[in-house]
């Protein structure tokens, strides 16, 4: 119990890092971004909104940074994420609202899968080393060296166009509203099997070279000479003792990777127009819509802290030793 | 590593992309930026990669563009490698609170998805430019290495040679450049490596989003008009094609640099021993006839 606490204890630390970046970064922003929008809105806008906004950038030049500081965290414990420039006057929280679905479900889903698919590849393809499935590192290196969007461009140009089964942009068919009928759950379905598929193309093959790595390294281990002496079947060998070891860093390495992969995911997303984090990302840069852009990193850093803990939960199902007290 | 044929093979490939971000911008036969008569051309004898909506010509673009690529991706990688070398070998060698705050430092920032990171940042920046590009990439994508070092250093820090220097009175920096750091070398080399494959990605992907050095132009600049100007509805393929190219060749040889890296440092990661029909199982040593006759009968039986 005391490992997750600890894990737990360096999560918040981490929290109160990104929010503390979120805090200072702003203030290298030239001008007076809220002014802008002010005189572009032509007094549209409430009094306790534009108040908000400048404790966002902070522009309070009234007040100490300390306070500055703290009227910013409770602002966040509300809630409280700003306006959004590009969706006016659509409160930050609403907007990555709308997108946050959309990419847990896309890039989540097809995470865990790559991660699930490229460890089981790479385990056979470290056991059999030295033969032809060695050919395959050449490919995986290749294909992750290609940055995903590139590869999802790639993907539209070939796969989709006029009469083809993938649409080539949006998370549903135009017309349709959502909710959980089978003709919308089929068409959201049909619209992520290929920005999916992009991404899993492009992830599996950081994890087959990880996997395999760890599985040549640990199967010349001693214990496993003694599963082989002892005349285990090979299957056994392979699964209960090397992939078994094998396993673990890749776990730690998944949990660490989360970072990467999901920056790259955001712009698959871009590429297909699929209405999550990533395209309002794009559109915020797009904009200069400062608000949202830092509401976006912020919730994508929670998101990845959450899903670091879920695989340390995994980690301490599957190596006893963490358990131990002490 | 003069034996290792995918170390060679990335060596002289870099070696080609460092080249053409030199002479590059002078070999381009059009001013990457020049407006021409001729609009979404495909590839010709003229325009080797075919022209954009305004009718410049992509292969000048692509050769220009290296340039830029090259530039970013060196200065991060060395902003990158200095600080993780810093943090890493001194979180390693310190013991106590001091050892223990560096080396959660670091997890933090491995933790922060460091593309989003960068975004907020440069587009908060008031001008960005090849520099600034790199120097926010090199300032946030330290951490991974700094793990890694810190790991290496713990290890070495027991160990008798070092303990040895210390009895002898050597000076913690001494023992620090002298003793430890040689023994470091190879990491700090992939280290790297791979840092400068993450920063050309990562000022790719930020230029595919709009955020770039102004007025000038990168792999990612050429992507970011195609997608902009719908070079797939129209059909427009060899817009976007060879500068997607040009970054897979180029992060394969970074990759194959690394492997060979890789394989120097962990000799069980050689594929060298490996023969047509010897089945390796690691673990056990493959006794190989000599004599080619008994060779012949091993084969038929």
């Amino acid at each position: 119990m005391s490992y997750l606490l600890k894990r737990f204890g360096f999560y918040l630390l981490t929290a109160w890092a990104a929010v503390t970046i979120n805090f200072f970064v702003p203030r290298m922003i030239p001008g007076d971004p809220v002014q802008a929008l002010i005189t572009k809105q032509r007094g549209q806008m409430t009094s306790e909104s534009v108040r908000s906004l400048y404790v966002l950038f902070g522009l309070d030049k009234d007040e100490s940074l300390a306070s500055q500081y703290f009227s910013y965290l409770g602002q966040l414990l509300r809630g409280d994420l700003g306006l959004s420039f590009t969706f006016f006057p659509t409160p930050v929280a609403e907007v990555i609202g709308d997108g946050l679905p959309w990419t847990v479900g896309l890039v989540g889903i097809t995470t865990v899968i790559g991660f699930l698919l490229g460890t089981a590849a790479g385990a056979v393809v470290g056991w059999r080393r030295g033969t032809w499935a060695d050919s395959l590192i050449p490919v995986t290196t290749f294909v992750s060296s290609i940055p995903y969007f590139w590869l999802g461009l790639v993907a539209i140009a070939l796969l989709t166009g006029p009469g083809s089964f993938f649409p080539a942009s949006g998370a549903y068919a135009i017309g349709l509203v959502p909710n959980w009928d089978w003709q919308f759950i089929g068409s959201t379905v049909q619209h992520a099997l290929l920005p999916a598929f992009t991404i899993l193309v492009s992830s599996v093959s950081g994890w087959i070279l990880s996997m395999r790595n760890m599985m040549v390294t640990v199967s010349s281990d001693d214990y496993v000479t003694v599963a082989h002496a002892k005349g285990l079947p090979e299957r056994r060998v392979m699964l209960a003792y090397a992939a078994r070891n094998a396993l673990l860093p890749n776990v730690s390495g998944f949990a660490l990777a989360l970072g990467f992969i999901v920056g790259g995911t955001l712009l698959v997303e871009i590429v297909f127009s699929y209405p999550g984090l990533g395209l309002q990302l794009f559109q915020a840069v797009g904009a200069k819509d400062y608000p949202l852009l830092q509401g976006i990193f912020l919730i994508i850093t929670l998101s990845v802290l959450l899903a670091n803990l879920l695989a340390d939960v995994a980690y301490l199902a599957l190596d006893p030793r963490t358990r131990r007290e002490g | 590593m003069r034996t290792n044929p995918k170390a060679l093979t990335g060596l002289v490939a870099l070696g080609f992309f460092a080249l053409m971000a030199v002479v590059g911008p002078w070999l381009a036969p059009f001013d990457p930026s020049e407006r021409s008569s001729a609009l979404l051309q495909p590839p010709s004898a003229e325009h080797w990669f075919g022209t954009t909506h305004l009718g410049q010509d992509i292969f000048s673009q692509v050769l220009a563009g290296t340039r830029s690529v090259v530039l970013v991706g060196a200065i991060a990688g060395v902003v990158a490698t200095v600080l993780s070398v810093l943090v890493g070998v001194t979180a390693g060698y310190l013991s106590g609170s001091a050892g223990e705050g560096l080396s959660a430092l670091s997890n933090v920032f491995l933790v922060i998805p460091a593309l989003p990171l960068i975004v907020i940042i440069t587009s908060s920046l008031p001008e960005t430019s090849n520099l600034t590009i790199a120097l926010v990439i090199g300032l946030t994508s330290w951490a991974w290495n700094a793990r890694v070092l810190r790991a290496q250093t713990l290890s070495l820090r027991r160990r008798d040679y070092v303990e040895a220097a210390r009895a002898n009175g050597e000076s913690a920096w001494r023992i620090i450049l002298f003793e430890i750091m040689p023994n470091l070398t190879a990491v700090i080399a992939s280290g790297f490596v791979g840092t400068v494959l993450f920063a050309v990605v990562s000022e790719i992907t930020l230029a595919f989003i709009g955020v770039s050095d102004a007025g000038g132009w990168n792999w990612g600049t050429v992507l970011y008009w195609a997608q902009s100007q719908q070079a797939l509805a129209q059909g427009a393929w060899w817009w976007f094609v060879p500068a997607g190219l040009a970054i897979a060749l180029l992060g394969t040889a970074l990759s194959l640099v690394n492997f060979g890296i890789d394989e120097y440092v962990n000799p069980r990661l050689r594929n060298r021993f490996s023969m047509p029909g010897v089945r390796m199982r690691v673990g056990f040593t493959p006794v190989l006839p000599q004599d080619p006759k008994l060779a012949q009968k091993l084969e038929t039986s």
